[in-house]
């Protein structure tokens, strides 16, 4: 295979991180609402730890992300 | 990936170009022309400084101005309260500096002027720039746990309650958790601020390009990646507003490991 379209096609498989970490992102939104709407008066004092779970989800797709910039524009 | 044709470079927009100044002005081998990144990094401080001086007469009734600045000095006030409790006080000035800087250069970055000929840099899609101020935060860090606790500072790595035969792991797992927050910090910001706007260019040539092959695929193609851009462009409000958020949140965080330990 050229080496050139091996790049493009790593890069292309990386986006499938991006994919995993949405889902990853869903689950956090999605329990927190689970328990937010089961205990709505604990739900405001907890939301500083709601987007520490985003951040921390989300930064896993990001880093796919770089990885595809990085094979596109570097490597 | 600089195709010609008809694409549209969706890169273009990250370049850095000086707008005056050369390359001949360097002080130890470092260029130090006014770029444009410089230029709306001021444009930002400038934004700031008019944003808060709405609010900082401390009249007895507040105006509308006072009640912006008032509410997002007690939001970032709320979060190291909550964060690091009545030490958190000390930090507010740095966390809020922190906060608003970043949430004004993304907010700028995606203002539309581009229709009047200005273009937007956003310079939060540059690691050099949120690298820099992951750092200072990660020093900030550094110096208030050693200022506080010195050399105990470094029981930071055995988190209460570890195992005697973990020992010899933990800590070299805490550490380089440690070690790479400053990087996950400053490449989360540039990430999502750099992947929306190359989102919003590509999609932006689809409009263009679909425009010009014609009146069928302009409608078919061109419409809904317009209606898409919509979407996508108040998501990115969204995202600028929640990655500011983020930064300064964990900030604080890692300013609580440093004044509390674990």
């Amino acid at each position: 295979m050229d080496a050139e379209a091996a790049k493009l096609l790593g890069a292309g498989l990386a986006a499938v991180g991006a994919g995993l970490a949405s889902l990853g992102v869903g689950n956090v939104f999605g329990k927190f609402l689970e328990g937010a709407l089961r205990n709505p008066g604990a739900a405001d004092a907890q939301q500083g730890r709601l987007f520490i779970g985003f951040a921390g989800a989300e930064l896993l797709g990001l880093l796919s992300f770089v990885v595809a910039m990085i094979l596109v524009f570097v490597a | 990936m600089a195709e010609g044709g008809g694409k549209i470079d969706p890169m273009h927009q990250f370049l850095v170009e000086p707008l005056f100044g050369t390359q001949d002005w360097q002080i130890a081998g470092y260029n130090i022309a006014f770029t444009n990144s410089a230029m709306w990094m001021a444009v930002a401080t400038v934004a700031l400084i008019a944003f808060m001086s709405l609010g900082t007469k401390g009249k007895v009734i507040p105006g509308r101005g006072q009640v912006m600045v008032e509410g997002f000095v007690r939001f970032i006030d709320n979060m190291l309260a909550s964060n690091i409790g009545p030490e958190g006080k000390r930090y507010v000035p740095y966390v809020f500096s922190l906060f608003m800087f970043i949430l004004f250069a993304n907010v700028l970055g995606l203002l539309p002027l581009g229709v009047v000929g200005v273009h937007p840099f956003t310079f939060t899609s540059h690691f050099t720039i949120t690298g820099i101020l992951a750092i200072l935060s990660f020093t900030i860090v550094l110096v208030v746990g050693f200022w506080r606790h010195g050399l105990h500072f470094f029981s930071l790595f055995v988190p209460h309650g570890t195992p005697w035969w973990l020992l010899p792991v933990i800590p070299l797992i805490e550490f380089v958790s440690f070690m790479v927050r400053p990087f996950s910090l400053g490449l989360r910001l540039f990430v999502a601020m750099t992947a929306g706007h190359i989102l919003l260019k590509v999609l932006a040539g689809f409009v263009v390009n679909a425009g010009n092959a014609g009146l069928g695929v302009g409608l078919l193609v061109g419409i809904p990646s317009f209606g898409l851009m919509v979407g996508i462009s108040a998501l990115e409000l969204l995202v600028a507003g929640i990655q500011a958020y983020v930064f300064a949140l964990l900030t604080s965080l890692y300013l609580n490991d440093a004044v509390n330990l674990h």
